[in-house]
């Protein structure tokens, strides 16, 4: 694991507090807003002109996001799938070479390390992508197994494409074929003399695709888009436009939703998959995997402490990070949990939310529940209880994300 | 395929008494040993023509009369009536000093040897005082648990029973090095050095390290059949102590199979379903009982692609790399030594002239080094018992401290000649003329018990018995109550508190583990 | 006729000095006798060459208690803590790991020896943290006496158990381990990486008698990283102006609360009648007097040279004797007519404001140790080398620096003899010759070197055998066995005899809190109202 001291003497890291991405020379150029954000140890754009139109871009275009800082591991070898099988709850019996499924992956407790997606790129060949790095915990989950385990962030870059017409910028850049993937799929195409690989994955719960290079091409990958999007309005998005995206989407996000386990402080913070809404992955049937003993414990004695959910919020006022009540009584109130991700959905026209709730809160759908939402007005402040509807996620639902080969927008 | 109520791994002494203890209580029980003869590292062995000697462990210091009595040891044969070794510190210049079960006589100051009965007085109360855990599965961290607090609370009350002074003296001293604590009372090296020797004997620690007195603690509160600060010769070596436990195995209608190494323990659905040997035989269970390093149970047998990853990293992480070696030599005649009669030579002699002595011989291993002068202990088991040798020769059983398990370059042949010769010149140098008696010197290096014992990392307590890896914590928290993370699944060895020497009290509160948690099932 | 106060404290040490501005604060008439011409004790800023300022003891600044520097309103006095840049351990091949403030760049530099160890460094972190949120608490409260049924002491020790009881019963048990380990054993189970983990094995063993493969220390370690730089735990810096500032800022406390110090006033022994305190005598033979007196020498000095033993109980005096203060460490302080290029480093590197070692595996540090254990000093020592002046424009002449270096291992008596001046040569030029190593212009820019062994910081400083913390941090002597069992509250077994120095609970380091705890015991005697505000509880 030592890596040769090859790097250059003396050493100069510390000037490079952000490490930029392979296409960082096209995103600075369209950061109009210099606007950036720490990711993984990478700068991304936060916003790159005008959130709004860079929302519209993914829901109504085509939006490209840099998602090369994305942490990726490739597993390979002969026991890659049994090691994928221990390390993660779902089954990849059902996972086939040529797609990817979401997933998470606990602790001996049953508590969330973290989410991502598994790509099988082949029979023995698979590649996890995620928020956290955690090349300590996949080593050490390896042992028994004969894997390999390369931790390959650097080595690939990727671009999310990402909208109605995203399909049809593939097919002007020359990748028709790619029409044939259905959700979660995915293969290996040639781009005139490039090479990508294509996955129709996303963040945004819109039609979409990710391409992976090699880091050398991927300016060329941007340009090749750009290129073949011109006509369909394609522009790149920020953090800030993929957020709420994602939040229509109904997707949870590490750090907000639930913490890396390993890195939790205080006792009880961390979450299990039945209490991030995500216990329908959990598959006791495929032999052992981390937390199954403690999963099986907490699905059989009912002893799951959260609940998960949606919710509508009555009016327009995003209600982030607001606690959650039920009434008790008359003016009396109990907390119930909290909101974890908010924002107003221009698409839908509702004011959304996602929350963690305490059991036995969300179980049902009748509870109401009012968020504790404090708003500003020229700088008096105001504390409302709005009513809010536990709701069906994802809130954003639309066909074409599913529909194979995609239509033309 | 055959069937039995319950699997035991491992025929040393834990496995066998886990074994004969299911067997009492109605179970249908087949034991597995890998070995072709029982005993583990408890074995007697014949290391040279006509000559034989306990191969690793070679006194009694612990042998409660709960295990004697429930297993009926007396009935089969245990003979350690013999009297207590007393120990003899040897000097170079031949100012011996003697200690006999907290006193010690010989060349010493009067007030020396008063500061030392009471230091041992007091060590040995300490002991009593946590000597009742040793007996018991140990508590739970869990304050939910009734009877992990009850236990936790008894332990509490037994140590305010001390009273003020004496409870804030344990509380002061329970995690001090055993060499502040003689500096504290003591003046005489020679004695020093042998407690500072006895208190490190078998661990990765110098008396300088801090937890070496609970160390000693744990020795002192060791008895044989009732009887504190014992060293027992078995009749027959330590051989004999495994030939009791077999019989009263066998008595209560245990099967055992040596030459049966297991290869895996099966696992279905996190349960354990019985083992499979080497070269494929099946044996089904409901319980599996392993008295073989919890390491090599869960990592080797289970596997650790039954485990979480937490407890993988638990397990790879316990310290278990063995410390001490053993010189098994054959003597054609006792040596006459003027002040060491045969009576004398009968004793456990130490060669620990000074705690910086053991200090020093400590330092080396910290970095996988042989120590420039070994310290050791031995003992002459032919003059008590003769037919451990043909008549008239002797067998000398050393036991050396501070050899490394992974000495650094590799244990060469160069390397064991290097070892044995630093050795013998040490016993040579108090023991005078002894060296042309030796017919034949057999080394055995922590990884040669490794080898010849499968104890990973010639451990002989199956991990280090340090604070970390002791009581609640022994292997690992969470199977420190025996039961492990493979339901159906149960440790009962040296890995399991209370910890090493040939004692029976893991098997024996594994085993009352097991009949109170499957009986409620 | 004796002059008389409410109370004399003896010693202007940090947590002398902390004690009397509480007390003083409180209303109390309170003197600090000191035997030096100058304040501080061990946190001192001295000019002993032209133009250089020494922070010749302690030399850098983190475990004094935020909560200290708010009551007496420290920063007003003149108290500014700024935290270090980087941090660089060199290694024999020329190479070095230079660690960062920031997350990211740490990362990369560890990664450069240990992809998995950088990885690994976030979950060792987060226990790190949680055994400072575990302890953090403790250093402001009194120790409970675990053999009392007082409802104080009953009160006290649940809080304890409910504290540990919070933990859960898997965080619990490795607490436990924690505390009881030695540095080695506990980063052997995170990190792969000798020189990764001889970096952070550092702290294990700064200011004890300990190697880093001694059990024990892994305890020690959470000592030095209970501390915080404002919001960053753990985080060490320089005080502006040099430890020194420190002491003058607590005793600008003092003053402006009426409290007053007097130098050049040793004390030869503790008045007592009747087994009541009631003054000091000077050495120059001049009685003052007080009802209270609080001691912040170390136990050894202040019971076997102050008091007369036949006013205390034999059992307490034999304890006293029994205290383990072990000299481990030396010092060098360097004057420097320009600032020393390392190989390893680029010029613009943060690590030269931060803290530079050139021990690269636990094994040399242990190797040191062992030294140390046959009474030599260290062949291949331990050095913790920082050149404040870097960050803080005070020390030295514009262009000049002020390099300090603490080194182990140093032991108080030489091979069983008594230091010489060869011998302290002899260690300094091991230093230097070490640090020289990696650093080719260094030698040449020294202008003037002080070389501190145990028999200096003794002499000088009044430290028993030179130990930075007043007495070992072993088990044996933390919590309620510190400094001796049944005396950890403070109380000497005299009426009116308190002790506040680093001896007692919760230990050494510039922290200030055995000063504020002792204040507050003496407040309580006298049932007076407290002048502390209450530990912040939560982090």
């Amino acid at each position: 694991m030592r890596s040769a001291a090859a790097e250059t003497r003396p050493l100069t890291h510390f000037r490079t507090p952000h490490l930029t991405t392979p296409v960082h020379e096209r995103t600075s150029a369209c950061n109009r807003n210099h606007s950036w954000v720490p990711w993984a140890g990478y700068m991304t754009a936060g916003v790159y002109d005008d959130e709004t139109m860079e929302y519209f871009a993914v829901r109504n275009q085509a939006g490209v996001y840099d998602i090369s800082p994305m942490v990726k591991y490739r597993i390979s070898g002969r026991d890659a799938a049994a090691f994928v099988d221990r390390l993660q709850v779902r089954s990849v019996a059902k996972l086939k070479p040529g797609r990817v499924f979401y997933t998470v992956w606990c602790d001996g407790e049953g508590m969330v390390i973290d989410d991502g997606t598994v790509f099988r790129l082949g029979p023995d060949h698979f590649r996890i992508c995620c928020q956290e790095r955690m090349l300590p915990w996949l080593l050490d989950s390896a042992e028994g197994f004969d894997v390999g385990i390369e931790e390959e962030t650097e080595a690939v870059a990727g671009l999310s494409l990402q909208g109605p017409c995203a399909f049809e910028v593939l097919k002007r850049a020359g990748l028709e074929a790619a029409g044939r993937l259905k959700p979660f799929d995915l293969a290996d195409f040639q781009m005139g003399d490039l090479p990508v690989m294509i996955s129709r994955t996303g963040f945004t719960g819109d039609l979409g695709y990710e391409l992976f290079v090699e880091p050398s091409r991927a300016l060329d990958l941007w340009d090749r888009l750009f290129e073949a999007g011109r006509l369909h309005g394609i522009r790149p998005f920020g953090n800030d436009a993929l957020n709420l995206a994602r939040i229509e989407a109904g997707f949870i996000m590490a750090r907000f939703d639930f913490v890396n386990a390993e890195h939790t402080l205080r006792p009880g913070r961390s979450r299990s998959p039945y209490e991030i809404g995500l216990g329908w992955m959990v598959d006791f049937d495929k032999g052992h995997f981390n937390g199954r003993r403690a999963l099986l414990a907490e699905r059989d004695g009912r002893t799951s402490r959260y609940t998960f959910v949606g919710l509508d919020i009555e009016g327009n006022l995003p209600a982030e990070s607001a606690l959650l009540y039920v009434k008790t009584g008359v003016g009396t109130w109990a907390e119930a949990g909290h909101v974890t991700a908010a924002a107003w959905s221009p698409t839908l026209k509702r004011n959304i939310a996602l929350a963690s709730l305490k059991r036995p809160h969300g179980l049902t759908r009748h509870d109401t529940l009012y968020a504790e939402i404090y708003v500003m007005r020229e700088l008096m402040w105001q504390k409302l209880m709005v009513k809010a509807h536990i709701a069906e996620r994802p809130f954003f639902n639309h066909p074409r994300r599913r529909a194979t080969p995609p239509g033309p927008y | 395929m055959p069937s039995f109520d319950a699997i035991v791994i491992g025929g040393g002494h834990n496995g066998l008494a886990a074994a004969a203890l299911l067997g009492k209580a109605g179970r249908k029980v087949v034991l597995l040993e890998a070995d072709a003869t029982l005993g583990g590292a408890a074995r007697t062995v014949e290391f040279h023509p006509g000559f034989r000697a306990s191969e690793v462990a070679h006194l009694v210091t612990h042998l409660p009369v709960r295990v004697i009595d429930e297993l009926g040891l007396a009935r089969h044969g245990l003979d350690i009536a013999g009297p207590s070794l007393p120990s003899i510190a040897l000097e170079r210049s031949g100012r011996h000093l003697v200690v006999t079960a907290g006193d010690v006589g010989g060349d010493v100051a009067e007030g020396e040897a008063a500061a030392f009965h009471d230091l041992n007085r007091k060590l040995a109360l300490f002991a009593a005082t946590l000597k009742p855990a040793l007996a018991k599965a140990p508590p739970r961290l869990a304050t939910r648990d009734r009877q992990s607090a009850l236990s936790l609370a008894r332990l509490g009350l037994d140590i305010r029973r001390l009273g003020r002074r004496d409870m804030r003296e344990l509380l002061r001293m329970i995690l001090m090095n055993i060499a502040d604590v003689l500096d504290e009372e003591l003046t005489d090296d020679r004695l020093k050095g042998l407690v500072a020797f006895d208190a490190t004997l078998g661990t990765h620690l110098g008396p300088m390290s801090p937890g070496s007195l609970l160390s000693y603690l744990y020795r002192l509160a060791g008895d044989v059949a009732g009887a504190p600060q014992r060293l027992i010769l078995p009749k027959g070596g330590m051989g004999s102590v495994i030939l009791a436990l077999a019989g009263a195995a066998k008595a209560a209608g245990v099967l055992l199979r040596p030459g049966a190494p297991v290869e895996r323990i099966l696992v279905e659905g996190g349960r354990a379903r019985g083992v499979v040997l080497e070269g494929g035989e099946k044996i089904e269970a409901r319980l599996v009982v392993s008295a073989a390093n919890p390491r090599q149970t869960l990592l080797d047998m289970v596997g650790a692609r039954a485990l979480d990853t937490d407890v993988v990293r638990r397990v790879s992480a316990i310290r278990m790399n063995g410390n001490a070696g053993r010189l098994l030599v054959a003597l054609d005649g006792l040596p006459e030594i003027a002040g060491l009669d045969r009576d004398r030579l009968a004793a456990r002699m130490v060669i620990a002239p000074s705690m910086r002595a053991v200090e020093e011989a400590f330092n080396p291993a910290k970095y996988g080094e042989l120590p420039e002068r070994p310290v050791m202990e031995m003992v002459l088991p032919s003059i008590s018992d003769p037919s451990l040798a043909p008549a008239g020769r002797h067998v000398l059983s050393v036991t050396m401290q501070f050899v490394p398990y992974r000495l650094t370059g590799g244990w060469s042949e160069a390397a064991r000649e290097e070892l044995k010769a630093r050795v013998l010149s040490e016993i040579e140098a108090h023991l005078p003329g002894i060296g042309r008696l030796v017919r034949h010197a057999e080394l055995m290096t922590p990884a040669d018990i490794e080898r010849r014992c499968r104890m990973p990392g010639g451990h002989w307590h199956h991990g280090e018995m340090t604070v970390d890896q002791m009581f609640f914590l022994r292997p690992f928290q969470a199977a420190a109550q025996y039961s492990t993370p493979i339901d159906g699944l149960y440790l009962a060895g040296a890995g399991s508190h209370p910890g090493g020497n040939v004692m029976g009290l893991a098997a024996m509160n594994a085993v009352r583990t097991i009949l109170e948690t499957e009986g409620r099932r | 006729m004796a002059k008389t106060y409410d109370v004399i404290v003896i010693g202007a040490g940090h947590n002398g000095l902390v004690a009397a501005a509480y007390l003083a604060r409180a209303g109390l008439k309170t003197l600090v006798v000191e035997r030096n011409p100058y304040i501080g004790g061990a946190a001192v800023s001295r000019e002993l060459h032209k133009g250089f300022l020494y922070s010749n003891c302690s030399y850098v600044c983190s475990l004094l208690r935020p909560e200290i520097m708010r009551d007496l309103e420290l920063p007003r006095h003149g108290l500014q803590v700024i935290p270090y840049e980087g941090g660089a351990l060199f290694t024999k091949d020329g190479d070095v790991l230079a660690t960062s403030r920031n997350h990211e760049v740490n990362r990369r530099a560890f990664a450069r020896f240990s992809r998995r160890d950088a990885e690994s460094y976030d979950r060792y972190s987060t226990f790190v943290m949680k055994q400072c949120r575990l302890i953090r608490p403790f250093l402001m409260r009194t120790p409970p006496d675990p053999t009392s049924v007082k409802p104080r002491d009953l009160g006290e020790l649940l809080h304890l158990a409910k504290a540990f009881g919070e933990l859960g019963e898997k965080d619990l048990g490795d607490t436990i381990r924690f505390w009881t380990m030695s540095i080695a054993e506990f980063l052997d189970q995170y990190f792969e990486s000798d020189v990764i983990k001889a970096y952070l094995a550092i702290s294990g063993i700064i200011g004890t008698a300990l190697g880093p493969m001694s059990p024990g220390t892994a305890y020690v370690l959470l000592h030095h990283y209970m501390g915080d730089v404002d919001d960053q735990i753990g985080a060490w810096g320089f005080a502006r102006g040099g430890m020194g500032a420190v002491s003058r800022s607590i005793a600008g406390a003092l003053e402006a609360a009426g409290g007053e110090i007097r130098t050049g006033a040793g004390v030869s022994r503790v008045l007592i009648r009747n087994n009541r305190t009631m003054g000091v005598v000077l050495e120059s033979g001049e009685e003052i007097r007080a009802k209270r007196v609080v001691s912040n020498l170390d136990v050894k000095r202040t019971f076997l040279k102050l008091v007369d033993e036949t006013a205390l109980p034999s059992d307490f005096v034999k304890s006293v004797r029994n205290f383990k203060i072990r000299g481990s460490s030396g010092k060098l302080n360097i004057a420097l007519d320009g600032l020393p290029r390392f190989s390893a480093l680029p010029d613009d590197s943060p690590c030269y404001r931060g803290d530079m070692h050139f021990t690269d595996s636990i094994g040399r540090m242990e190797r040191a140790y062992d030294d140390w254990k046959a009474g030599r000093f260290s062949r291949d020592p331990f050095i913790d080398m920082l050149i404040p002046t870097g960050l803080d424009p005070t020390m030295a002449p514009p262009g000049k620096h002020y390099m300090t270096c603490f080194v182990q291992y140093c032991p108080p008596l030489i091979e069983g003899r008594e230091w010489t001046d060869a011998d302290r040569d002899a260690f300094g030029k091991t230093c230097i010759d070490q640090i020289a190593e990696y650093s080719p212009n260094f030698k040449d820019l020294i202008l003037h070197a002080e070389v501190r062994t145990p028999r200096e910081l003794e002499a000088e400083v009044g430290l028993t055998e030179g130990n930075i913390f007043q007495g070992e941090l072993t088990f044996d002597q933390l919590l309620f066995n510190r400094p001796v069992p049944g005396y950890a509250q403070y109380r000497a077994p005299v009426k009116g005899l308190y002790m506040c120095g680093s001896s007692t609970h919760p230990g050494g380091g510039v922290m200030g809190a055995p000063g504020r705890n002792a204040a507050a015991e003496v407040l309580r005697d006298l049932a007076r109202p407290r002048t502390m505000g209450d530990a912040y509880a939560v982090i």
